[in-house]
C-alpha cells in the first residue's frame, strides 16, 4: 500500500481535482477514460485471443477425444483415415527449445556478467547495440541463412565442424579443471606446496581427459549426417536469436544489483572472479533464471525459422536426443497446415490447429507468469 | 460503478466493430482483379496479370500465392474474383461455395507434370512409379535398392497445404501414408533448393521447376517433357484449374483474363513457364 501513495498516476489525480470547477472536472474525466479506452484495448485484446483460440480449439477434444492428441505420435491430418497424435510436435518442440537453450544460455548470461562486469564502460555501449542489433533481423533471415547456407554446410562439413567446435568448448574446460584439480590434489598428497608434485598431479588429470576428447571428436567427425536441415540447425539458430533476449534481460538484473553489494565483497579482500561468482551472480539469480524462460517462450514461439529449417518430419527421432534428424514442431505444423484446414466446414483438421495453439499459449503464458514472479523477486534482492 | 459503465460501453464497441468489419467488398469485376491460390499456378496468373495489365493500362490485377485451399477459401469468402488451383475443388468445398451464394467454374488454363527429381550427381535415371511410392512408403530405404549409389535417402516432400502435395499423394501414393521420415517443405523451390543441396535427396515438383541445377528421372521409362505430359503418356500429370464465381460475364476484364489461355500469347506464355499448354497454334 505504501507504494501506491507515491505511483505518479494517483499523485496527478489528487492535484487535479481538488477545486475545479464542474467544466473541468467533465473534461479531466473525458480524458481520463479516453485514455483508459486506448489502455484498454491492448488488455481486451489479450482476452479475447484467449477467448477465440479457446472456442475454436474445444470442438476439437470434443470431436477427437484427449488421449492420441496427447500419446500418438502419428499426424497424418490430411489422409482419408486421419490422426492426429501430437505426441510429436510436443517432441520437436521441446528438443529444439532444448537446444536452443543449450546454446544460447552459457553465452548469454557470459556475455551479460562481460558487458556488466567486465568490460569498460565505453566498450560496453558499443558491444551492447550491437548484441541486440541480432533481435532486429527478421525471422525469415534466418531462416533463409539455416536453409540455403547452413544446411548445406552441415551435410557437407557438418561432423568436422562439430568435432572441431567438441574441442574449441572441451579445451579451456580441461585445462581449468587440471589446473584447479591438480591444486587440490597436491595439497592432499603432501603438505609441502611442491610444483613437480602439482605437474604431475595435472598431468594425471589432463591426459585421460584429453584422451576422452580425442575419442569423442574422432567419433563426432565420423558421423554421416544425411540431411543438413535437422533439429541441430534450428537449436542453433534459434539460440542464436534468442541470445539477444537472454544478454539483455541478464545484463539488466546484474547491473541493478547494487554497487554496495560489490563494494563490500571487494572491501572484504575478495578478488573480482570471487565477487562475481558469489556475490553479484546469486544476487541476480532471479533476473537470469527471467532471463533463460524469455529465452525459452522466444525459441519455442518461433515459427519461420522452424518451418524453413527444421525438415519437418513429424516423428520421434531415433534415438530421442539424435539432434541430427529431422523434426516438426509446433508453430512450423500450425503455420503449415493452415491453407488447407478448411474453416468454413470447421472439420477437426482446422480445430487441431486451435488445440497445438491453445497448448502453444498455455505454455507460455505460465513461462510469462514464472518469469514476472523471478524478475520481481530479483528486483526485491537488489534493491 | 463508473468503471463498470466504461467498461460495458467499450466491450459493446468492441463487438460491434468486429461485426461492421466485412471481407466481403471485393468483387467488382470492372477494373480491379483479385487473384489468389495455389502456388504452380501463381506463376502463369502473375505472367497473365503482367502482360495483361501492359494491355490495358487501368487494370488492377493482385495475384498472391497461399495454396489451392487457401484459393478455394478465399473465393468462397468472396475476397478473391479468381482462385487458382492446381487441384479441382472438393465436395466440401463446393457445398460451402453453394451454401454461401458462390458457384465455382472451373477453366483449365494448363497441363502440369510433377517430375521427381534428385541430385545431379546420383547415377539414378529411371524409377518405376512403384518404386517412387515405396521410397516414400519407407520401404526401399538405401539408394542401392534402385540401382543408386550406397547412401540413405532423404526424402522431400511438399507440405501437406499443398496441391502437389494432394496431386502426388493420389497419383503416386496412391492414398497411402508418406514415411514419418519424410521432410516437408513449403514451396516448389524450396523443394529444388533442398535437393539440390542434398546428394541423397529425392523430391518432387511441378515440370515449370525443372532447371539445372536438380535431375528429373524417367518414371516408367518416360521422362517428363511436354508432348509426353499433354499426350497423357507420362504418369503423374494433371490440369491446373481458375475458378471463378459463375461464368464471367462477356466483355468484362475478368472474362478477357481468364480466357487468355485460350489466345496464342497465352500459349506462349504457358510454355515460356514451363507448363503446357491446353492449345497448340
Amino acid at each position: 500500500m505504501k507504494e501506491s501513495r507515491i505511483y505518479p498516476g494517483n499523485l496527478g489525480k489528487q492535484l487535479l481535482n481538488t477545486g475545479s470547477t464542474m467544466t473541468k472536472r467533465i473534461l479531466s474525466s473525458f480524458g481520463h477514460s479516453l485514455l483508459f479506452l486506448i489502455t484498454g484495448v491492448s488488455v481486451v485484446s489479450v482476452l479475447f485471443i484467449f477467448i477465440f483460440i479457446f472456442r475454436d480449439a474445444l470442438p476439437f477434444f470434443k470431436l477427437e477425444g484427449f488421449k492420441d492428441f496427447f500419446t500418438s505420435t502419428l499426424w497424418y491430418p490430411s489422409s482419408d483415415t486421419q490422426s492426429f497424435g501430437a505426441l510429436s510436435l510436443f517432441f520437436g518442440s521441446a528438443i529444439v527449445t532444448t537446444g536452443a537453450i543449450i546454446v544460447s544460455v552459457p553465452i548469454g548470461v557470459i556475455a551479460a556478467v562481460c558487458l556488466s562486469d567486465v568490460l569498460s564502460f565505453s566498450l560496453r555501449q558499443i558491444m551492447k547495440p550491437v548484441i541486440e542489433i541480432l533481435a532486429a533481423i527478421p525471422s525469415v533471415a534466418y531462416g533463409f541463412f539455416a536453409l540455403v547456407i547452413f544446411a548445406p554446410l552441415l551435410q557437407d562439413s557438418g561432423s568436422n565442424i562439430l568435432a572441431m567446435s567438441s574441442w574449441i568448448v572441451c579445451t579451456p574446460l580441461i585445462l581449468l579443471t587440471a589446473i584447479i584439480g591438480s591444486g587440490l590434489l597436491s595439497s592432499k598428497i603432501s603438505p609441502v606446496n611442491s610444483l613437480y608434485i602439482r605437474i604431475i598431479a595435472a598431468l594425471i588429470i589432463g591426459i585421460p581427459l584429453f584422451a576422452g576428447l580425442w575419442f569423442l571428436s574422432s567419433y563426432i567427425s565420423g558421423i554421416q549426417i544425411s540431411s543438413g536441415t535437422n533439429a541441430l540447425n534450428v537449436s542453433i539458430i534459434l539460440g542464436i536469436m534468442a541470445l539477444p533476449t537472454v544478454v539483455s534481460v541478464s545484463d539488466d538484473s546484474l547491473t541493478a544489483v547494487n554497487m554496495s553489494l560489490r563494494e563490500g565483497s571487494y572491501a572484504l579482500g575478495a578478488t573480482r572472479a570471487e565477487t562475481l561468482i558469489k556475490v553479484v551472480i546469486p544476487a541476480a539469480k532471479g533476473g537470469i533464471v527471467a532471463a533463460v524462460i524469455l529465452g525459452i517462450m522466444r525459441a519455442i514461439g518461433e515459427t519461420m525459422v522452424v518451418w524453413m529449417a527444421s525438415g519437418n518430419a513429424a516423428k520421434i527421432p531415433y534415438p530421442w536426443f539424435n539432434f541430427l534428424e529431422p523434426i516438426r514442431t509446433l508453430t512450423a505444423t500450425i503455420a503449415g497446415d493452415m491453407g488447407e484446414a478448411d474453416q468454413v466446414i470447421g472439420s477437426s483438421r482446422y480445430h487441431v490447429l486451435f488445440a497445438l495453439a491453445l497448448c502453444l499459449l498455455l505454455f507460455t503464458f505460465i513461462c510469462n507468469l514464472i518469469g514476472e514472479k523471478f524478475i520481481k523477486r530479483s528486483k526485491k534482492i537488489t534493491r | 460503478m463508473k468503471k463498470i459503465t466504461i467498461l460495458a460501453v467499450f466491450t459493446v464497441l468492441c463487438c460491434l466493430s468486429i461485426f461492421l468489419v466485412n471481407p466481403a467488398s471485393a468483387g467488382n469485376p470492372g477494373s480491379k482483379i483479385v487473384v489468389d491460390g495455389s502456388t504452380t499456378v501463381g506463376p502463369i496468373a502473375k505472367s497473365f496479370a503482367e502482360y495483361y495489365m501492359r494491355m490495358n493500362p487501368g487494370v488492377n490485377i493482385t495475384v498472391s500465392e497461399s495454396g489451392s485451399g487457401n484459393g478455394a477459401k478465399s473465393l468462397i469468402n468472396g475476397t478473391c474474383d479468381v482462385a487458382d488451383m492446381s487441384r479441382f475443388m472438393k465436395e466440401k468445398e463446393f457445398k460451402a461455395a453453394v451454401d454461401k451464394g458462390i458457384f465455382p467454374v472451373a477453366h483449365v488454363v494448363a497441363v502440369d507434370g510433377i517430375a521427381i527429381i534428385v541430385h545431379p550427381s546420383n547415377r539414378v535415371k529411371n524409377l518405376t512409379i512403384d518404386q517412387v511410392r515405396d521410397i516414400y512408403l519407407g520401404k526401399i530405404k538405401n539408394w542401392r535398392e534402385v540401382g543408386g549409389p550406397n547412401n540413405r535417402i532423404v526424402i522431400i516432400s511438399r507440405d501437406t497445404n499443398s496441391g502437389t502435395y494432394e496431386t502426388f499423394e493420389k497419383l503416386v501414393m496412391k492414398k497411402q501414408r508418406i514415411t514419418q521420415n519424410a521432410e516437408y517443405v513449403g514451396s516448389n523451390g524450396a523443394v529444388r533448393t533442398r535437393v539440390q543441396s542434398t546428394k541423397a535427396a529425392i523430391g518432387y515438383v511441378g515440370l515449370g521447376f525443372i532447371d539445372k541445377s536438380v535431375k528429373a528421372v524417367k518414371i516408367n521409362n518416360i521422362y517428363p517433357d511436354n508432348n509426353f505430359v499433354s499426350s497423357g503418356k507420362y504418369p503423374i500429370a494433371r490440369p491446373l484449374f481458375m475458378f471463378t464465381n459463375g461464368y464471367p460475364k462477356l466483355g468484362t476484364h475478368l472474362h478477357a483474363f481468364v480466357t487468355l489461355y485460350l489466345s496464342e500469347k497465352g500459349q506462349e506464355i504457358i510454355e515460356s513457364i514451363g507448363f503446357i499448354p491446353i492449345t497448340k497454334y
